[in-house]
């Protein structure tokens, strides 16, 4: 039997969902399925999810990880959601800014940022 | 205190992610007892990352049967590494730009932009199976 590995802790502010990702590294396809399968059912069973997505504790990822993100955004906003990235040090944020997925995903400085301004489910 | 040795070896891993692991941890070693700072560190990582995943998945399609080749050198001035696999290559020119308005919300392909983004030089051979790479050392050598 495989060993649980939670890789997300889920708060809750107000009318957000708040997801800080628990591992400092995010690396290979395993690693990212096994935090898909934690965030993509938050994702999909709630309909207009305020998502919020704290970056806090990340300090490497490979591109595999952006791939989730975008699956993960494109549910949220199919649903009628929001998903908002916060907390991002800056050699990740520079990851995004390569790539140029700083100017697809709401990136915020921290997550009493992030949760301002999101509409009510 | 910076070894002034040169370090060349050539090393063969299975297509394994425990592989990567320790062939990543001893390289990374490698570089910062050469005095690479955490910024170049950061950066080989990322390019070691993203090109032993190509490898193991577009290159060898998983089997771990398949076998990566590699050969580093390192020096107090640059990192150089080529990573071989057992694929029949692919045509680097033929890859869409992941920042293209087009590409920007697919799911994939943005591996190769990153290592030419950390990695001074990012070169194939011309079968298209062993990437070539180049980080040349931030920070000035000490002259000590």
């Amino acid at each position: 039997m495989d060993k649980i590995q939670p890789k997300i802790a889920v708060d809750y502010y107000e009318d957000a969902t708040i997801v800080t990702l628990k591992d400092e590294q995010i690396l290979d396809e395993s690693e990212v399925q096994a935090l898909a399968n934690s965030l993509m059912p938050l994702v999909e069973e709630a309909d207009g999810i305020n998502l919020v997505i704290d970056f806090g504790n990340v300090k490497f990822l490979t591109s595999a990880v952006l791939g989730l993100l975008i699956r993960a955004s494109k549910k949220v906003y199919e649903s009628g959601g929001q998903l908002k990235l916060c907390s991002i040090n800056p050699k990740i944020f520079e990851i995004f800014r390569i790539t140029r997925l700083d100017r697809v995903f709401d990136i915020y400085a921290d997550r009493s940022e992030a949760t301002q301004g999101l509409n009510p489910t | 205190m910076v070894s002034d040795s040169l370090v060349h070896k050539s090393v063969v891993i299975d297509s394994s992610r425990s592989a990567v692991e320790r062939l990543c941890s001893r390289l990374l070693e490698a570089a910062a007892a050469k005095d690479f700072d955490g910024d170049d560190i950061f950066a080989i990582h990322l390019a070691l990352e993203e090109a032993l995943l190509n490898a193991i998945q577009h290159g060898n399609k998983q089997n771990t049967a398949k076998q990566i080749r590699v050969e580093y050198f390192i020096t107090p001035a640059k990192f150089e590494i080529s990573i071989t696999d057992e694929g029949p290559g692919f045509n680097p020119d033929s890859v869409p730009d992941p920042r293209a308005e087009e590409n920007l919300r697919k799911c994939c392909g943005r591996g190769l932009l990153l290592m030419r983004s950390y990695m001074d030089e990012v070169e194939y051979n011309e079968a298209g199976n062993c990437v070539h790479m180049v980080k040349h050392k931030t920070k000035a050598p000490n002259a000590n």
